[in-house]
């Protein structure tokens, strides 16, 4: 371990430290543009220069290993000329349009120059002008203010692993660029808004429409995939301006998806904001809450709980399925599912249902297995982390499914259960892959359990996991990944038929057939509403989607930025989602709803705070006590029902930005499908 | 001066054929087996002897330079990379190796290799320079078809082999990682460092970089000794040197020298003299374009290598002379270089790819004095902002050559910007 | 200067692709790198395909190549447009490229370069109407001694004056040959124009 003295104090720092990670341990803050510590170094930008003893000329200390017996300065006068001398030619041709850039605000050149900046230019000459770029609907690009630290480039190449972005041609004349008029055709793209440490990219959405200082930061959780990517939401009065990741390294670490990232603009449209009554014409009629709890009672008056289901949708919360599973089981009510996609998840043994390796055990596995999902659309953070622990090499990834554009090298082993069947039992080369990996894993998604033999799939993939060693005493790799980030708290609440219950299969057949007379939709948007029949259908939730077109009653209910609110992601992580702006109109949160609907039906449920809906929530399920914590599930093999028989596992998203209610309301989100999704040549796929 | 026996470039300038049967009658490619045989240790011990420094411009070491490179492979394989990427302005010498004398560029190649035990020599070569290229390919060709290089070199028992690789354009190729970015098909946009090449160079191999020159005289050193070689000169500036004299001579040429020769004496005795004569001169730029330029008290007495120039404030560089007479608009012809500069710029870190454009831009200003005096302070602070702030050395000889023009003619700056002034008043 | 900025979309053609021939040469240049390290070959390929496509890279040559090399596009073009040799728009069948930079501005640069503006019509960065010549001023082509000069193709022409620069043009024109090198008689090479200094005795060593 190197010992290095620096600004006169001693320390002692990891093997492979910088210096400029040195620097900063010992408390000396060193300015920088290019560095970025989950970017491969540059050292381009030169402004975290230092002095070092012994050497004629500063060092920058961002691409400098620390060495034993090194002598360090970072606040002399040469240090201090040297960061001076950056920081004017880094503005000689930076325009000072700060005031109507989008950046102002939150600018580390604006930071840095008051720091490091002279008061007046001597530039006498013309500055640069560079032409604005194409870079796709979500980013705007302001190219003449670009001080060219690549930190875009860098990001696309390495962590997005989609290599559109170049530096053309050279010297003061090099562009930041794509080629071929292309966009960035990455689920990542935004994270380079972030990156960039100027105005030279910025958020399209988002151009011009607020100040950072006008705005309320309110950290919070995204619910758009299973991932639970930390968040922050930035609103001004009662709307959402934009939505920002939130460091959490076990999670996203500072990533996000774009649909996470750019769909909040659907939280303005569409939505519910008073309940709504199908009147005798068939016609939605505009309601008070009172006339349409009376409507529900009403129709509930004598009803044989068992002629009642309720189904939870993806993007609901733990306290709302908290009250709306109390709410079933007092109506004596068996038929209860929070499995919109009847995907064949056991909800009595936790570790069948969890990314149990966990996201950030991605980077301990040393082999992977895919089946049946495309985590690239599913869930781009964990699909980044897949790509990172490829990056560090020794990672050999097999997949069974579609052959989808993948940001890593993967053999491609077969499209369904056959392939499946072969490797479980040993018959397919792939095995071997496996038989040699210490750290396993496999990601099993909704493509290959949403469907018929599900079941069958999931005993496989179990049989899998024991048969090749994919389960030790500090190691489970078998993996779940969820689209729903309300399902695995749905699970974990037991949102699962009770005995003699339906699926919701089973209860969308039944109302079909008129065997149920009561349909509770909790946010459910995703199941087949034609097939509904006379059913009286109850929708509570947020946006007027599939859902609400088909319902008698519409009771309106609150978007994840307007509630606080549990969700557990896909590792099982229980995460807290909090409330930026309140819900528009009469929308109420969700579990009060339910709640209030509870007691005019007769049932009042036992809770009236949210301190008493989240005490039952965690009698239900304790690990939800323990926020951003993940309780290791014990295993024991699935054995698998039925025959192994299904066609080839088919992707179960088909267009990344729209997967829900919110991204379905986003005009962003159809920009992007226009440009990205519908495009000829991104509809055939290509192979990996 | 130097007498003909004791060049090493016999064919300097083409009167006899580059083939490999003229080049064998000029003494290339005799016993090389027997220079391999002496072994790795011995070579490089000779090549420290004779005092060689690298002949690209920065004159470090070459036995030195070799000596870093690692002794036994951890697997990597190494490499030689030869560095003919020839485009510092007033520098025109490594053509002439190429195109008339390639093979002592092939065995050297072959010599050096051995010693640092590479397994291939990639000669990197300025697009530009295309028959220079085909002139060194089929050199190639021959050696390989005559077995001195290839499968059991000159049947050494080694196996080495030399591939040729052609430049597009880009004067920043000619630093050595950048070269390196280069020839693995990127941009050359000069690598940080450290790790440095003989650690991690080409596709992250020990890899060592040298100017053709430095290859090319290999051979000769080791058959004629260190001592021979370190006779000639001075201390620490020992050898011969092929010097290019451009500018305002009567006879602009190529000559190898004696190291240490007085740049009056290079001028006067192969150059024809200072066009108009000696004190005609107005100042030298000693060492290709990034070196800063002396004005004629100076040159009266300098001797040309590198402790003297440096000494001079100055540079040996790659030994590329550029006279100027007192025709010359020095301002002008600085300006020129600056432009030169900005225009190789890759353009990666910041006080390079700004500075170079900004000096260039007030250099144009003050050739017809279009500037307040304050400004030539302003650009003397500016090449200091760029010049030693930068990774790789461009930085550096943007600023040298800006430098040397304020150092020495101030004077002339002010007396443009008053006249100009007077003018428009 | 025109020829580093993108030829405008109606100028680029749908595809491009090797000829044989070509692909042989591309196929000599890949083989001199390591396995895995085919990106190596992306200047000397984009050489070949400039001299297939007539001395200019369309953006279909430039995909092509990444393609063949299995390197994103954006990699390619940031070679394409890093180097200078490059032309990114087409040129002249002699593409004149006169060295402007210090050693061969002292002796007369700006001289060839005005004469060739003046004789042919153009400025620079600009071709000739019948599409014979394209003529740009370049930064230093190594040939310094031999100042001034100029690159026609891959062709040095050096010791140039304003009437030697016309007396070449009329001839490349006329499809006269063309001697390589120095215009000066009295000159071999580098040697200077007296006739050498040293290595009069050359063999006796």
């Amino acid at each position: 371990m190197p010992t290095l003295t620096i600004d006169g104090q001693e320390i002692t720092v990891e093997p492979g430290t910088t210096l400029l990670q040195a620097c900063e341990e010992a408390g000396s803050e060193i300015p920088r543009f290019c560095y970025h510590e989950r970017l491969s170094i540059a050292g381009n930008c030169r402004m975290c220069l230092v002095e070092m003893e012994k050497s004629p000329k500063p060092v920058a200390s961002c691409a400098m290993p620390a060495a034993d017996g090194m002598v360090i300065h970072t606040n002399t006068e040469s240090v201090k000329k040297a960061r001076e001398g950056v920081m004017e030619f880094l503005l000689i041709n930076h325009p000072l349009d700060c005031p109507i850039c989008d950046q102002g605000g939150e600018c580390d050149l604006q930071d840095q120059a008051m720091a490091y900046g002279r008061d007046s230019s001597r530039f006498a000459e013309n500055k640069r002008a560079v032409e604005g770029k194409d870079f796709g609907p979500l980013i705007k690009t302001f190219m003449t203010r670009c001080i060219h630290c690549t930190r875009c480039v860098r990001f696309m190449e390495e962590v997005a692993g989609a290599p559109d972005l170049g530096g053309l041609y050279r010297g003061e004349d090099m562009e930041i660029a794509t080629v071929l008029e292309k966009g960035l055709d990455s689920e990542l793209s935004g994270n380079i808004i972030d990156l960039c440490p100027v105005g030279a990219l910025t958020s399209q959405p988002y151009a011009f429409n607020a100040r950072s200082w006008e705005l309320r930061f309110t950290e919070s959780v995204d619910v758009l995939d299973a991932a639970g990517s930390n968040i922050r939401v930035d609103a001004r009065g009662r709307q959402v301006m934009r939505v920002l990741p939130r460091l959490n390294e076990d999670v996203n670490e500072e990533w996000l998806g774009d649909k996470s990232r750019f769909a909040y603009d659907g939280l303005l449209r569409q939505r519910l904001d008073r309940p709504y009554l199908r009147d005798a014409n068939g016609k939605l009629q505009p309601a008070s809450w009172e006339q349409a709890f009376a409507a529900i009672a009403d129709r509930a008056k004598g009803m044989d709980g068992r002629r009642f289901g309720a189904i939870a949708g993806d993007l609901v919360d733990c306290e709302s399925m908290t009250a709306l599973k109390d709410l079933t089981d007092a109506l004596g009510s068996p038929h209860i599912d929070c499995r919109q996609d009847g995907a064949k998840l056991n909800a009595s043994q936790r570790a069948s249902y969890l990314f149990n390796t966990t996201i950030a055990g991605i980077e301990d596995a040393d082999t992977c297995l895919l089946i049946g999902t495309n985590p690239r659309w599913e869930a781009p953070v964990i699909n980044q982390r897949i790509r990172k622990r490829w990056l560090m090499g020794g990672f050999a990834i097999g997949v069974i499914g579609e052959q989808r554009e993948l940001t890593y090298r993967a053999d491609y082993l077969g499209a369904g259960p056959a392939t499946l069947a072969e490797i479980a039992d040993g018959q397919h080369a792939f095995g071997n892959v496996l038989e040699a990996a210490e750290r396993p894993m496999l990601i099993l998604g909704m493509g290959a359990l949403a469907r018929e033999d599900g079941d069958a799939v999931l005993g496989a993939a179990s049989k899998i996991a024991e048969r090749y060693g994919f389960i030790g005493d500090d190691w489970n790799g078998f993996n779940v990944l969820h689209t729903a980030a309300a399902r695995v708290g749905g699970l974990d609440l037991g949102l699962v038929p009770g005995d003699g219950g339906l699926d919701t299969a089973g209860m969308v057949a039944a109302a079909g057939r008129g065997e149920l007379d009561m349909l509770y939709l909790l946010g459910a948007d995703e199941i087949d509403m034609s097939a509904l029949g006379q059913c009286f259908v109850i929708y509570q939730g947020h946006h007027g989607d599939a859902g609400a077109h088909r319902a008698d009653v519409i009771l309106p209910g609150a978007a994840y930025t307007e509630k606080s609110a549990t969700y557990v992601n896909t590792e099982g992580r229980a995460q807290r989602g909090r409330l930026a702006v309140f819900p528009p109109g009469d929308a109420r949160e969700d579990w009060t709803i339910v709640r209030a609907l509870s007691a005019v039906l007769g049932h009042a449920l036992p809770y009236d705070t949210l301190d008493a809906v989240r005490a039952r929530m965690t009698s239900l399920s304790p690990h939800m006590i323990e926020r951003n914590q993940i309780a290791r599930a014990a295993w024991e093999l699935i054995e698998g029902q039925g025959r192994l028989d299904g066609p080839a596992f088919a992707t179960p998203i088909a267009n990344y930005y729209m997967t829900d209610p919110i991204s379905r309301a986003s005009e962003t989100m159809a920009d992007c499908t226009a440009s990205f999704v519908s495009r000829p040549e991104a509809l055939t796929g290509t192979d990996a | 001066m130097l007498s003909d026996k004791d060049r090493i470039f016999t064919n300097l300038y083409g009167f006899e054929g580059p083939d490999l049967a003229s080049a064998k009658a000029r003494g290339d490619w005799d016993g090389t087996r027997f220079l391999l045989a002496r072994g790795r240790d011995k070579i490089i011990e000779e090549m420290k002897n004779s005092g060689l420094r690298g002949r690209g411009g920065a004159g470090f070491p070459t036995g030195l330079k070799w000596s870093f490179m690692p002794k036994e492979s951890d697997g990597r394989p190494s490499y030689l990379v030869v560095n003919a990427d020839e485009s510092e302005p007033g520098t025109c010498k490594d053509r002439d190796m190429m195109r008339h004398e390639p093979h002592k560029l092939i065995e050297g190649c072959l010599v050096a290799g051995y010693a640092m035990n590479a397994i291939a020599a990639y000669i990197y070569v300025r697009g530009e320079f295309y028959h220079e290229a085909m002139a060194v390919q089929r050199a190639i060709d021959e050696a390989y078809e005559a077995n001195l290089i290839g499968k059991n070199a000159c049947g050494s028992g080694y196996d080495f082999d030399v591939y040729l690789h052609r430049g597009a354009g880009a004067y920043i190729c000619g630093e050595e990682t950048a070269l390196l970015e280069s020839l693995e098909g990127k941009k050359g946009q000069p690598r940080l460092k450290p790790p440095f090449p003989a650690n991690a160079g080409l596709y992250g191999c020990p890899t060592t970089v040298n100017n053709v020159e430095t290859i090319a005289v290999g051979p000769t050193i080791l058959r004629r000794g260190a001592s021979w070689f370190a006779s000639i000169g001075r201390e620490n500036n020992t050898g011969t040197k092929v010097f290019c004299i451009s500018g305002h001579v009567e006879h602009p040429c190529n000559v190898e020298e004696a190291m240490s020769i007085p740049l009056r004496e290079l001028i006067d005795r192969h150059a024809g003299g200072v066009r108009g004569g000696w004190d005609n001169l107005l100042a030298v730029i000693p060492g290709g374009s990034s070196v800063p330029c002396l004005p004629k008290q100076i040159c009266d007495n300098q001797l040309m290598d590198f402790d003297a120039l440096r000494d001079a404030q100055s540079g040996l560089g790659t030994a590329a002379v550029i006279v100027m007479d007192k025709s010359t608009d020095i301002v002008a012809a600085i300006s020129r270089l600056s432009h030169f500069y900005k225009h190789e710029s890759c353009g990666q870190c910041t006080p390079c790819r700004e500075g170079t454009g900004w000096m260039w831009r007030v250099m144009e200003r003050l050739i017809d004095g279009r500037a307040e005096i304050e400004e030539i302070d302003l650009l003397e602070q500016v090449s200091r902002q760029v010049e030693g702030h930068t990774i790789c050395a461009l930085g550096d000889a943007a600023a040298w050559p800006v430098q040397g023009l304020i150092r020495h003619f101030r004077p002339e700056l002010e007396r443009r910007i008053l006249e100009r002034k007077k003018q428009a008043a | 200067m025109s020829a580093r900025d993108f030829a405008p979309d109606d100028l680029q053609p749908e595809t491009f692709a090797f000829s044989d021939e070509t692909m042989t040469a591309a196929r000599t240049h890949i083989a001199k790198y390591p396995p895995g390290r085919q990106q190596s070959a992306v200047i000397p390929l984009l050489d070949l395909a400039q001299r297939q496509h007539g001395g200019w890279l369309p953006k279909a040559a430039i995909v092509y190549v990444a393609e063949l090399l299995e390197i994103p596009d954006i990699r390619a073009f940031e070679v394409a447009t890093f180097y200078t040799m490059f032309n990114l728009a087409p040129v002249g069948r002699h593409f004149v490229q006169v060295c402007r930079t210090t050693p061969c501005w002292l002796r007369g640069s700006d001289d060839l370069t005005h004469a060739c503006q003046k004789h042919l019509g153009v400025g620079l960065g600009e071709t000739t109407d019948d599409g014979e010549f394209t003529v740009i001023e370049v930064e230093c082509l190594g040939a310094c001694v031999n100042a001034p000069m100029v690159q026609i193709n891959d062709d040095f022409y050096e010791d140039l004056s304003a009437e030697k620069m016309v007396e070449l043009l009329d001839a490349l024109k006329a499809g006269r040959e063309v001697k390589m090198g120095s215009q000066d008689p009295r000159r071999q090479t580098s040697a200077p124009a007296t006739g050498p200094t040293t290595l009069v005795a050359t063999g006796e060593v």
